[in-house]
């Protein structure tokens, strides 16, 4: 109930950057940088980065970065495209892309795409729809998407289509509102939107609202905060997300929040961490919630930083 | 990270955790020693299970895993004799998988793991499956294990029948597994295509679909799984291939040319084409869906009186793709033409293969049609005036249409819209099925209130009348749209938070209702005239404002249209008005137009001179839902066409739109976004612009 509780929020998420005993802290230590992203998004999106030293975060992303031009998901830990993507986006953030040297880090991103078009997240191979979106989300914020086959990377994403409308993870795989999010984003991006039948799609995903007013990720499953981005942000680029109940939604997420100590959770009254905290609230943001900037749902970065790296040249 | 509830922890929880977290980051850290030194040891590979059997996520491990393996291998693969502890050192990878799957059954790291250690070309099917069938009998919609199952069987080259059982095992067991409904389409998706055996009789095997997810929907209706297989089968059953819907000049009409016009009624719009100068009228065809290979080597045009060859076909469509739904060429009279008397122009289209939809099926059934020019000579020389009068679309400027002689034309044009007939096709058996399918949804829903169940009816009456239409063996006036529609009125009470999915789908109908005979379609024409002019003109405008639409549709029966009032609705974008290429006069005030970026498909409109848009929600909303369907550099369709000296990046979209246009009168009031320093931007923009906002502009 009641409202976005901001300053919490922003004292939750410094707090977790300074805590690294815990267990939760431990086990996520491989994942480092992503958390990274979340963190300094949301609170770029509440309007409160520079409560972060952006030297020292800038510096640490660096020492991210393997040999190979890639990122890891923290100092020493092998390179991944997953992390790549969100080393981008830090830097996106501070307006820093400037450090990296761009040829490096799409010449790793170029060597992952495969034959059939498709993406591996590393030298071992595991392909992926979500290694398409982020190849070329990567590649577009680094104006070098000439460096692969971009009609074949859509040619891989279109034949993960279903016959639901959604996208899975390989050909054939169910559709999942993460997964559909990674192509549609890739699709918005590479101007491929003609591909995706938005009616039966819109469809499949405003039926992801459940009476509570939250949005789950595939049918017959619990709702979570997490699928207030990727099931919005969908939508939202197939221009369908006034087929579900904004304002139930807003509640829902809103429910979610630790009032006491900051943060949000999947579900009410669940214990709370980074990840839901960022996608409540770009959610919210996507949901034109006072007092928030807004977020660009294909780049997943606020408007005003996608539009500083596009529009201006 | 999902799951947990949320309680402060006590001290010995937080002692407990300090005491984990000291355990992990020992062996992480060892973990990464042993990997970066390159140390492939028996202490190696136990520190890095212990670690994934406590954080399968820990990626490096699973590679460190792999490196050890190769490394073991390569020392081993000379000699024949080692291959039993190769088998050894990948049963030991398996067992490591197995115990990090069951800590965590979706860690992606220890699936693909498997993954690569299967495809050293190690264990059994029968093991993979046997331990698949352990995992999917704990969670059966775990994706990761569907997706390692579709993995082993078409490595193991096991047949799409075998599967299919194993999804009628699943399904029978608890008819809320839409993973397995899902793998059960890919299945037989695969078999229908094959065609072979028992698959080759497209309408049985749907029919026993039907019985089979029926049980389903009695047994619990509320439960969405088998509602969405269903929607797929009624896909199946009701797919037809591409055709052509209609044309503009239309089928058998007659299209009269003056000097500064040409329509089918002899009036039409009070700005008029200006002819005279270039001798050419465009001529639009409309297809059931976005098609591609639209050309004179496809479509055929056969008149003495203009050049008809190599005509350029442009696919109407904002998006790159080259696939649209109309497509639109213009055809020129010859030099020496001045005067015609029902010359004949006969077009042949599909008659050759070439028009593919995005599927890749083509328009096979080729479409004959004609329509006859007249160009009466005594106004060949006459260049009227452009009006330069302000049009207003005040209620007191419109006059229902009389039914009077010289009208006999336009209604017997609107009665040709309707679809150019083909050879009947054989829908005998889909019309068949879909009828069951109407019984027994209705059946269903006498026995309870389904949201989705009301829906699926709404769309199999639907479904069914398409398949009338094309089928040519019904009156198409038969048509009941009132129960569809009421359909969408219930919906939206007992289904709220989907009012706007409902509002568009309703829509839809209403216009398909409205445009489906004459007899509809003059109730909404209305004879426009300025209450101040003394001119006597005429001109016929459709009107279909105040009626809630949200949605624009039906536009195959709307090519003929110059002048459109859809103010009062809630309409959110242009979509769809881009093949009315003869449009002049729009009226878009009063709806839900959230942005410039709604308005791209209007650039497609060369002949429109008025537009309004005013009391729209331009400039009040923070987010775009329409910024990646149009062309910019956000999503690489735009090129060297960006240009820097757009003035500021505060809708640098409008600048894209307007800079396209060549209005002569525009009322955009009443949106957030209009200021003086926009209006004079856009009076820069268009040169041609006379009336600004009721204004005048010099």
């Amino acid at each position: 109930m009641g409202e976005l509780n901001i300053e919490n929020h922003a004292r939750y998420i410094l707090s977790v950057e300074k805590k690294k005993d815990s267990f939760e802290s431990v086990v996520m230590e491989h994942l480092r940088l992503n958390g990274a992203y979340w963190g300094l998004t949301t609170l770029d999106i509440m309007g409160k980065l520079d409560a972060v030293d952006q030297d020292e975060v800038v510096s640490w992303v660096m020492q991210c970065q393997d040999e190979s031009g890639g990122f890891g998901g923290n100092i020493g830990h092998d390179p991944h495209i997953l992390y790549t993507l969100s080393a981008i986006q830090v830097l996106a953030l501070f307006d820093k892309i400037d450090v990296l040297e761009t040829e490096k880090v799409s010449n790793y991103i170029a060597g992952l795409q495969n034959e059939d078009g498709s993406f591996s997240g590393d030298m071992w191979g595991e392909v992926d729809t979500r290694f398409s979106y982020i190849s070329l989300c990567s590649l577009a914020l680094l104006h070098r998407l000439d460096k692969i086959n971009v009609e074949a990377a859509v040619k891989y994403i279109v034949s993960c289509k279903n016959l639901d409308g959604g996208f899975g993870c390989t050909p054939g795989a169910e559709s999942h509102a993460g997964q559909i999010f990674c192509c549609v984003g890739a699709l918005a991006i590479t101007g491929a939107l003609h591909h995706i039948d938005k009616d039966l799609l819109g469809w499949w995903l405003c039926e992801r609202q459940v009476i509570t007013g939250g949005l789950n990720g595939r049918p017959e499953k619990l709702p979570d905060v997490c699928y207030s981005w990727w099931v919005l942000s969908s939508l939202i680029m197939i221009d369908r997300v006034h087929w579900i109940d904004k304002k139930k939604l807003v509640q829902f997420i809103l429910d979610c929040q630790d009032k006491e100590n900051g943060g949000i959770s999947d579900r009410p009254d669940d214990a709370v961490d980074v990840f839901h905290t960022y996608f409540g609230v770009a959610g919210l943001s996507l949901l034109e919630y006072p007092g928030l900037k807004p977020i660009d749902p294909a780049y997943a970065l606020p408007v005003d930083v996608v539009n500083r790296i596009f529009l201006r040249r | 990270m999902h799951g947990r509830p949320r309680k402060p922890p006590t001290q010995e929880e937080q002692d407990a955790s300090a005491l984990k977290a000291d355990k992990l980051r020992h062996l992480q850290s060892q973990n990464l020693h042993f990997h970066h030194n390159k140390i492939f040891t028996k202490e190696g590979l136990e520190i890095s299970a212990k670690l994934l059997e406590v954080n399968p996520e820990h990626y490096t491990g699973w590679n460190y895993r792999k490196l050890a393996v190769q490394h073991f291998t390569d020392k081993k693969s000379e000699n024949a004799a080692e291959s039993e502890s190769i088998q050894s050192i990948l049963d030991e990878e398996l067992r490591v998988v197995e115990t990090a799957l069951r800590a965590n059954l979706k860690s992606y790291g220890a699936w693909h793991h498997r993954k690569w250690v299967l495809s050293k070309g190690h264990s059994s099917v029968d093991r993979e499956l046997r331990l698949l069938g352990k995992f999917q009998k704990l969670d059966a919609r775990n994706f990761h294990a569907w997706n390692y199952r579709r993995f082993v069987t078409a490595l193991k080259k096991i047949p799409d029948e075998e599967e299919l059982q194993y999804t009628t095992n699943m399904i029978s067991d608890n008819f809320s597994n839409y993973s397995a409904w899902h793998n059960r389409s890919l299945l037989l998706s695969n078999l229908l295509e094959k065609g072979v055996k028992e698959y080759s009789e497209k309408g049985s095997v749907l029919r026993e679909e039907y019985e089979f997810v029926v049980q389903a929907l009695f047994t619990d209706p509320d439960d969405q799984s088998g509602w969405f297989y269903h929607l797929w089968l009624l896909e199946q059953t009701a797919i037809l291939e591409p055709f052509l819907l209609s044309s503009w000049p239309s089928h058998s009409s007659k299209l009269y040319i003056s000097a500064n016009d040409y329509s089918s009624d002899q009036r039409s719009s009070p700005i008029s084409h200006c002819f005279s100068k270039t001798r050419e009228f465009p001529f639009i065809l409309c297809f059931s869906e976005p098609m591609v290979g639209v050309s004179s080597s496809t479509v055929s045009i056969e008149c003495d009186y203009l050049t008809c060859s190599e005509l350029t076909w442009t696919p109407l469509s904002a998006n790159g793709s080259g696939f649209a739904q109309a497509w639109l060429t213009y055809l020129k009279f010859t030099d020496a033409t001045h005067t015609l008397e029902a010359c004949p122009v006969k077009v042949a289209v599909a008659h050759f293969q070439g028009i593919i939809n995005m599927s890749g099926t083509s328009c096979s059934q080729s479409s004959h049609l004609f329509f006859t020019v007249h160009i009466p000579s005594h106004d060949q020389n006459q260049a009227e005036e452009q009006t330069t009068d302000r049009i207003s679309w005040k209620e007191e400027n419109f006059c229902m249409y009389a039914a009077e002689s010289h009208d006999a034309d336009l209604l017997h044009s609107l009665c040709k819209l309707e679809m150019i007939r083909q050879k009947s096709k054989d829908v005998g058996w889909s019309m068949k099925v879909i009828a069951d399918e109407i019984d027994r949804c209705r059946e269903l829903l006498s026995l309870t209130e389904c949201k989705i169940g009301k829906l699926t009816l709404a769309r199999l009456l639907m479904a069914n009348y398409s398949l009338v239409s094309v089928s040519c063996s019904h009156d198409r006036n038969d048509v009941h749209y009132e129960e569809i529609l009421s359909l969408y009125d219930d919906l939206m009470k007992i289904d709220p938070s989907h009012i706007c999915y409902y509002e568009d789908e309703r829509s839809l109908v209403l216009l398909k209702q409205m445009t489906s005979s004459s007899g509809s379609f003059l109730k909404n024409i209305h004879h426009y005239r300025e209450s101040t002019s003394s001119s006597l003109n005429l001109y016929s405008c459709l009107r279909l404002n105040s009626l809630s639409l949200s949605r624009i549709g039906s536009i195959e029966q709307l090519l003929w249209v110059q002048m459109l009032d859809l103010s009062h609705n809630k309409i959110r974008s242009t979509e769809g008005l881009e093949a009315l290429q003869l449009l002049s006069c729009l009226n878009l005030s009063h709806n839900k137009i959230c942005s410039f970026t709604a308005l791209e498909t209007l650039r497609l409109l060369k002949s429109l001179k008025v537009l309004g848009i005013s009391y729209n929600e331009i400039g009040a909303h923070s987010i775009d839902t329409r910024r990646y369907l149009f062309s910019s550099p956000l999503n690489h369709a735009l090129g060297s066409d960006w240009s820097g000296d757009i003035e500021s990046l505060d809708h640098w979209d409008a600048f894209f739109i307007f800079k396209g246009l060549d209005l002569i009168q525009l009322d955009i009031m009443g949106n957030a976004a209009v200021n003086d320093r926009l209006k004079a931007s856009l009076v820069k923009l268009m040169p041609a612009l006379k009336w600004l906002d009721g204004e005048s502009c010099n």
